[in-house]
């Protein structure tokens, strides 16, 4: 089932990814034994002549026994998921590089400060869908909507934040690898959720600062 | 649905009451209970098709679907040989009422309108519910209610479009979705029905405090009574928190109120946190009466006591109270403090154990028994079997860096859907069941076996695939996943899926055909056809009004069989056998 996952190109992704591969061991497992037991049992307690059902109401130490096993192991996993969770969503590492995306129906609106590292200054270039990011590089995102909420999803970073009208989210991520990576809208946002995308770029350090200089850098007057 | 029940109902008393009063605003339980199912059975084929239609779409994006061009533009479009073409917008409509309607119109109904109403009186030895006279209304509210929903379908603009979770601001604002009347049908609809299932709620609630036979304590009462008083309780407490958030959007909508829209200083997460708040303790609603008719059948059928009764009674009652503080779970990746996604991971982690406690006893019951694979206990355990799934998936989705991933995505689909569309399969175990207590004819068993089948083979066709379209990232509600780069290796999963689900649908032909066939001309039942130990089985059939001939008087728990007691290997809880068992009996 697992090889269907997206490859993973940003920092935190392969913690996601091997907490998603833990789940994935554990529940299998619990699957096949129950699902294996149920099978033995349908057939070996079959209604047969002559053989008459044990009359037992149950066993109190097999009932703590299987609350502790699946309650120490699902403490256990919050507590896995716990610092995950911290690093991606609660410590928003800092970062020179910043930009605003507005999502709206049906378009990514993204905003980069320009030259004197504002936003909401006349300097501010703006982009319809795509992100132009360099690898290695914490990328902070202000993220928002205009008009309902919309999803910025970007499967391979494991990045999925909904964008809420009225608030701006800070969040963050880091690629790892130069590519072109699709960017679609996660939330059901109007009649034209579904082709809501964009791509986000991610350059090497030469290649963006080719990029910025064609794009970011002040248009002569 | 009046000519069906009224085809047979008819042999059931003695002086003919008029034909309005018998059939349509009867106060009998029985009756009511019957009403909810036809009016169930007909919205699981609405909804059922509306799934059909979804499906073809994702299989074979923007195709003529065959025999759909009858509908006008701009809801579909003309295609060759009259079929059909569906737009976004209806689309959005399509999964919009498909959800809706399954869940408020058939899961609700026939879970809790039917089961609820037929077996509550019967098994704990009752003559009917407390509140006849508000029973009648809870059915004819909950009908008018259908009738406005299915309204949306015909006002212009179509039915909601919005999610059948309606997320503001998407749906305060008619101008976001273009759907103005059918959004606040959709309202409307939804809050009449709210009260319909109060007004059962009270009436259960009631009926299980004070009206249980002699000797029928609390520990006495099957686990499909305890499940379904459980059931009431959280139908009475979630329900006023929906009405109001529904209440507010429509505000938000018609009266230019800003609850919801942050330009009038509103809050769209405000909606959200309100129906969550009613919307995870609905899940329960949803999946108890399922668990408690499995618990039942399972039991039966393995003509063994359950196992470890108090484990389940108190496992049910801790996933009720659970169910109050897990809502933030819906929304890890909401724009919520991050912080609270963490605590509410703890409790979605913690609720998970009674359901395990729950899968284990349901193995503990069968351990040892001597099973009978009749078509009930077959769809118990294909309940079974989906509902272990269902519970697996979801741990992935509370583990909160996993769920940043999967949130949205098909993953949640395939989640939800084994879970709460899993619970068909006790809705057909529990029709199967009861069956020949409720219309006094035996079902055919082969046509039943041949169902159960077909249905399970191609509902793990149609929903365990969508967990691998999740991993792949497919996003959930798209219109058109064609429309993606990193879909297109998924998409013959999608034309597999929808293959499964045409078949799915198809098969339950097999059902209609049983159900109906059995409704004019099965074999007529005895009074206790299954052997079974709980008191419906007591009462004659057909029941008459007042369901017993004497009060029963109750000795024993609704579980002994193949008691040591006795030759027979069941032993009905209001059998006197010497007043031993009456001591010795928890």
């Amino acid at each position: 089932m697992m090889r269907w996952l997206p490859e993973d190109v940003s920092t935190y992704g392969h913690e996601i990814d091997s907490l998603f591969y833990l789940i994935y061991y554990i529940t299998a497992a619990t699957f096949v034994l129950v699902t294996v037991l149920m099978i033995w049992f349908l057939i070996k307690y079959r209604a047969q002549p002559g053989r008459r059902a044990v009359y037992n109401h149950g066993n109190t130490t097999l009932e703590i026994i299987w609350t502790t096993i699946p309650a120490a192991i699902l403490i256990v996993l919050s507590f896995m998921s716990v610092s995950t969770w911290a690093k991606v969503k609660r410590n928003i590492p800092a970062s020179d590089f910043e930009i605003q995306v507005t999502a709206k129906q049906f378009n990514w609106e993204v905003v980069y400060p320009g030259a004197d590292g504002k936003f909401g200054s006349e300097d501010d270039v703006k982009f319809d869908n795509d992100l132009h990011v360099p690898v290695n590089k914490v990328v902070r995102i202000h993220l928002t909507a205009s008009d309902v909420i919309h999803s910025f999803f970007i499967p391979n970073l494991r990045f999925k934040q909904d964008a809420v009208p009225g608030r701006t989210i800070l969040t963050w991520f880091e690629a790892n690898k130069p590519g072109k990576y699709e960017l679609p809208c996660a939330e059901l946002c109007g009649f034209g959720h579904s082709g809501m995308k964009g791509w986000v770029n991610v350059y090497t350090p030469e290649d963006y600062q080719k990029w910025a200089a064609e794009n970011l850098a002040p248009k002569p007057q | 649905m009046s000519e069906s029940a009224a085809a047979h109902g008819a042999h059931g008393h003695h002086a003919k009451p008029s034909f309005v009063s018998h059939y349509l605003f009867s106060l009998d339980h029985k009756m009511i209970a019957r009403q909810f199912l036809f009016v169930g059975l007909l919205m699981l084929m609405i909804g059922g098709i509306l799934a059909m239609l979804v499906r073809w779409q994702l299989a074979w994006p923007e195709t003529p679907v065959p025999g759909l061009g009858f509908i006008s533009e701009p809801y579909i479009y003309p295609g060759p040989n009259g079929g059909g073409i569906i737009p976004p917008q209806t689309y959005n409509a399509l999964f919009t009422m498909h959800a809706t309607i399954m869940i408020f119109f058939v899961v609700m109904p026939i879970m809790v309108g039917t089961f609820g109403n037929f077996l509550i009186p019967l098994m704990i030895g009752a003559g009917d519910m407390a509140f006849p006279k508000l029973n009648m209304l809870s059915f004819w509210v909950g009908a008018v209610s259908g009738v406005i929903m299915l309204s949306s379908f015909f006002v212009p603009g179509g039915p909601a479009a919005g999610g059948w979770t309606g997320y503001a601001t998407l749906s305060a604002k008619a101008q976001y979705t273009g759907v103005e009347w059918g959004q606040h049908l959709w309202i409307i609809a939804l809050m009449v029905n709210g009260v319909s299932s109060l007004m059962g709620a009270i009436n259960y609630i009631t009926t299980i405090v004070n009206m249980r036979a002699p000797g029928m304590g609390y520990f006495r009462m099957p686990l499909t009574v305890w499940s379904l008083f459980i059931t009431a309780v959280l139908l009475l407490l979630a329900l006023p928190v929906l009405t109001a958030a529904l209440a507010m959007l429509l505000f938000d909508r018609m009266a230019g109120t800003s609850f919801f829209l942050p330009e009038g200083g509103g809050e769209p997460l405000l909606w959200q946190h309100m129906f969550w708040f009613f919307g995870h303790p609905e899940v329960y609603i949803l999946v108890l009466p399922a668990m408690g008719i499995t618990s039942d059948l399972l039991s039966t059928f393995s003509r063994k006591p359950i196992f470890g009764y108090h484990a389940m009674t108190f496992s049910m009652i801790a996933i009720a109270f659970l169910s109050w503080v897990v809502w933030g779970h819906h929304m890890f990746v909401s724009g919520m403090n991050p912080l609270l996604g963490t605590a509410f991971m703890m409790t979605t982690m913690v609720i998970a154990v009674p359901s395990a406690i729950k899968v284990f006893n349901w193995l503990g019951t069968l351990w040892g028994g001597s099973i009978r694979l009749t078509v009930p206990m077959l769809f118990a355990l294909g309940f079974v079997s989906n509902f272990l799934i269902g519970g697996l998936s979801g741990i992935f989705m509370a583990s909160t860096p996993v769920d940043i991933f999967i949130h949205d995505t098909y993953y949640i689909v395939a989640h939800f859907h084994y879970v709460v569309a899993g619970i068909i399969f006790a809705l057909f175990a529990g029709i199967y069941y009861w069956f020949p207590k409720m219309f006094y004819r035996e079902m055919n068993q082969t046509l039943g076996k041949i169902h159960f089948v077909l249905t399970y083979i191609f509902f793990n066709g149609a929903f365990f695939p969508m967990h691998f379209l999740g991993v792949g990232g497919h996003m959930r509600r798209i219109y058109n996943p064609t429309q993606y780069e990193f879909l297109k290796p998924l998409q013959d999963w999608n034309v597999f899926i929808t293959w499964s689900a045409l078949i799915l649908g198809a098969s339950q032909i097999f059902f209609l055909w049983n159900f109906f066939q059995s409704l004019f001309a099965g074999k007529k039942a005895e009074r206790n056809p299954w052997q079974a130990n709980t008191l419906e089985w007591s009462a004659p059939t057909p029941p008459p009004h007042g369901n017993f001939e004497t009060v029963p008087t109750v000795y024993r728990g609704p579980y002994e069989y193949s008691s040591p007691e006795v030759k027979e290997d069941w032993l009905p809880q209001d059998k006197n056998v010497g007043t031993s068992a009456a001591a010795r009996a928890h």
